[in-house]
């Protein structure tokens, strides 16, 4: 075992046996000053046992509760092993090394024991071994960690951030000037070896390695800490891109969407799009907003879309039907269960308003917001997403004017409803005026609706809606 | 004692001008500062943050803390186990994970949380609690309060009003402790009850005791009176003026990187998703039709995502491709109810129309998404 001060490195001594990793805790103590512990080895794939350090408290045993880590993984000085527990106290064991984890020698739930091997560790034979931080007193001169690293005979120093970066990028410490203290290789180094190297620009590194320093060294007046201190940004733009892919298996209510969509698609869809003019919808519903307010109810422009489209199935029950899976019959429902397209944290949610044909507009807009809450808590039940008959989606709030919806099955139709949009238009007298504008997308089943069915479908839709008093006349 | 708001304080405008300064030592060092926000998630954030960040060695750091009605459990507990999900749901109760150990809580504004940040090697729980202890005699010295070698305060030497969880890093620690004033006793014995049986599990399980307000031994204390009486006595010990420096936990020039770790704290992969496995074993009795099914059901949990799922349904109560659709799709799924719902109502999209089995489809999964 190696003892050195930090600021008068001279020799260094090559260990090679297994005792590398052991240290004996008595030897730590003696000083008060300063004091790093560093060791290295020289042989290739060394494997050192890193052994659970002294929790405190006088406490012997821990229950092992995460592995952070397994077999074969590589980590890098400072990176989380695990997570163990003893009495109230959960704590996370942290690397002292660079390498290959080899055994695991413990299990979840099984007690590991202070002083005894946690992991096996294979140390890469180029790198030198870290020095054990848990029991560093940080020296009063400076709270970075340094670590040495010996490459042909020469000393480099660089903090474990530096040192990440540059292997990272592949470089080798040995080839950077440094322009610190005692010739410490700063991140400006690497980046402007990078720079020469490629002739590129190079990403920021990320936040942990920015942010520690900045917070841990700021109290301290030495002249290389201010050198350090000085990396609040990134030196260049980034170019070089060093992430990685993610997969992720789907499951849950993605996979159920995979199923639902691949079906509907089998569906062949034909498209009809309109625009409706909804300059005298917006202006009643300013004037019934308050009113509905006064009731604890929030109006949208939802539920005369929802009433108008119910009145329409009224007359053309064919969109509110189900065609059996052998296409042998066809059902037509009795119910306007007309689903509303939510947006959630989970995805796309179809809850549907349960008999819109003998609902009021009022009626429509409390079960509306009852719907949109429990949507937004994620408390939906099964009854409020089943039974649905017929589909709006009301994507113009998110944004976009005609779409391509696809219908959910076992519904046959569907219609997409853009942002209200403010356009010039002519009126009857050829004069322009500004119209407030809303444009729809209908998908509906071909198998059993045609393209005139959807068409007269939507006009008088949009009648209704163009000139709200009509509703009153067919108002059931 | 001076409460300083972040407008008046002259430190915090230092918070305007260099947010670093803020943190810069005062005379000798230590720190007591309090949160403005009632949010849980926002608070472990901050705790979070001053354990990754901070340079404890120069100094110490007490922090105060209160939240609105919420739940905690320790890092590696299990909340199906400690406490009843569809009561906090009800409730809007926010549940949350902290990253220390120890059993699980309730809090809301009157209880007090009080954190105390030290470097790794000053870590000290018996101290900390002798503190407080000294900190409440100080105030009112009738009060018969103690330590308990299990880290508990216990108030009549039978009530538990402090619980205590601490959480170790590479080089620095907390310890943290709860301080019951005026915290609803009713809610929380309510919330902190859980209707499971047969659940397997080897998450720490919490040590229930009966709980006292010291509100309910004098009813002159007030939260911000205990608060303050503790920061004094910490100033007091750590040799600085008794100044409560006020932070705002969504403040990201203070605490760069805070809202991103907020962030993380409401994730279902860190609330839900950090159960240690286990499983439920567990009988549905449906009634359906006049008669009740009795239906086996087991589920192992592993990552907060059901890994196997075994349902025993009577021969063709469901159609077998449908059964096994359900336990396909169930399987790498959410033990979630919100998930389960969306994707069992999804499911019945491409299943056969027929109402008969449409009801006994909702009814078998309506039963599932209770035990979520």
């Amino acid at each position: 075992v190696c003892i050195h001060r930090v600021r008068s490195c001279s020799s260094i001594r090559f260990i090679k046996s297994k005792y590398v990793c052991v240290f004996d805790k008595s030897a730590l103590k003696f000083s008060h000053q300063q004091r790093l512990f560093r060791t290295s080895a020289v042989s290739c794939g060394q494997i050192v046992q890193f052994k659970l350090s002294d929790i405190g408290e006088g406490i012997t045993e821990v229950t092992v509760k995460e592995w952070y880590i397994k077999e074969g993984d590589s980590v890098s000085q400072f990176d989380s092993i695990c997570e163990v527990q003893s009495d109230k106290a959960s704590v996370t064991i942290t690397s002292r090394y660079d390498g290959i984890i080899r055994k695991l020698h413990y299990s979840i739930d099984e007690i590991a024991f202070v002083g005894k091997p946690l992991v096996d560790i294979e140390i890469d034979a180029s790198k030198g071994v870290a020095p054990e931080e848990d029991v560093v007193e940080t020296p009063p001169m400076s709270h970075e960690e340094h670590t040495h690293q010996e490459i042909k005979g020469h000393k480099t120093l660089a903090t474990p951030a530096v040192r990440r970066l540059a292997m990272e990028n592949n470089i080798k410490l040995s080839e950077v000037v440094g322009t610190g203290k005692d010739n410490r290789i700063l991140k400006e180094d690497i980046l402007n070896y990078l720079a020469k190297q490629t002739g590129a620009i190079l990403p920021p590194s990320p936040k942990a390695e920015i942010v520690p320093p900045l917070r841990k060294t700021e109290t301290v007046p030495a002249a290389p800490k201010d050198k350090a201190c000085k990396i609040p940004v990134p030196v260049s733009r980034p170019t070089a891109f060093s992430g990685k892919d993610k997969t992720e298996p789907v499951t849950g209510f993605q996979k159920a969407m995979v199923k639902t969509m691949s079906a509907a698609l089998k569906i062949p869809h034909f498209g009809y799009c309109d625009e409706v003019d909804l300059t005298q919808l917006v202006q009643l519903r300013e004037e019934l907003k308050p009113l509905a307010e006064i009731r604890g109810v929030k109006l949208s422009f939802m539920p005369f879309f929802i009433k108008a489209a119910s009145l329409g199935l009224l007359q053309y029950p064919i969109l509110n039907a189900s065609l059996d899976e052998s296409c042998q019959n066809v059902t037509y429902k009795a119910s306007h269960n007309i689903g509303v397209a939510m947006d959630t944290e989970q995805g796309l949610i179809v809850p549907n308003v349960k008999n819109v044909q003998v609902c009021s507009v009022f009626d429509i807009a409390l079960e509306l917001n009852r719907l949109q809450s429990l949507g937004s808590a994620g408390q939906l039940g099964t009854s409020d997403l089943t039974g649905g008959t017929f589909t709006l989606s009301n994507i113009g709030t998110i944004g976009g004017t005609y779409a391509k919806p696809v219908i959910l099955p076992p519904e046959v139709a569907i219609g997409a409803l853009g942002r209200i949009q403010v356009l010039p238009r002519f009126n009857g007298k050829g004069e322009v005026f500004r119209a407030q504008i809303m444009s729809v997308s209908w998908s509906a089943d071909h198998r059993i609706i045609d393209g005139a069915t959807m068409a007269r479908f939507s006009n008088l839709w949009k009648s209704y809606l163009e000139n709200p008093a009509s509703m009153l006349l067919d108002l059931k | 004692m001076v409460l300083q708001s972040l407008k008046n304080c002259l430190w915090l405008s230092c918070v305007v001008r260099t947010p670093k300064a803020c943190f810069r030592s005062t005379a000798s060092g230590s720190l007591v500062i309090q949160s403005v926000s009632n949010d849980v998630y926002q608070n472990l954030a901050v705790e979070d943050w001053i354990h990754d960040h901070m340079d404890l060695e120069k100094r110490q750091v007490l922090f105060l803390w209160r939240n609105s009605p919420a739940v905690v459990i320790g890092r590696h507990q299990n909340p199906w186990q400690e406490c009843n999900l569809r009561l906090l749901r009800q409730k809007n109760i926010k549940l949350a994970r902290r990253r220390s150990g120890g059993g699980t809580v309730y809090h809301d504004l009157g209880n007090i949380n009080l954190t105390f940040f030290t470097t790794r090697k000053k870590y000290q729980r018996m101290e900390n609690l002798k503190l407080i202890v000294k900190a409440l005699k100080a105030l009112r010295p009738q009060l018969d309060i103690h330590v308990t070698d299990r880290f508990d305060i216990l108030l009549d030497r039978q009530y538990k009003i402090s619980g205590t969880a601490a959480k170790l890093g590479r080089t620095s620690a907390y310890h943290h402790c709860t301080l019951l004033c005026n915290a609803d006793k009713f809610v929380l014995s309510s919330v902190l009850k859980s209707p499971y049986e047969g659940l397997k599990s080897n998450a720490t399980p919490s040590v229930p005791a009966s709980v006292k307000n010291l509100f309910e031994e004098d009813p002159s204390l007030t939260s911000e009176m205990l608060l303050d009486a503790i920061a004094k006595e910490y100033a007091m010990q750590h040799q600085i003026d008794h100044h409560i420096m006020l932070i705002n936990p969504a403040d990201e020039t203070l605490l760069p990187g805070i809202n991103d770790k907020t962030k993380e704290l409401q994730t279902w992969e860190w609330v839900y998703g950090k159960t240690p496995k286990f499983s439920v074993s567990t009988c549905l009795n449906i009634a359906y039709k006049g008669s009740v099914l009795d239906v086996k059901v087991n589920m192992d949990v592993k990552h907060g995502r059901i890994e196997v799922c075994n349902i025993d349904l009577p021969e063709q109560w469901l159609p077998p491709g449908l059964y096994s659709e359900l336990v396909k799709n169930l399987t790498g799924s959410k033990f979630c109810p919100n998930e389960t719902t969306a994707l069992v109502t999804t499911l019945l999209r491409v299943c056969p129309q027929d109402d008969e089995l449409h009801s006994r489809w909702s009814l078998l999964c309506e039963n599932m998404i209770m035990l979520m």
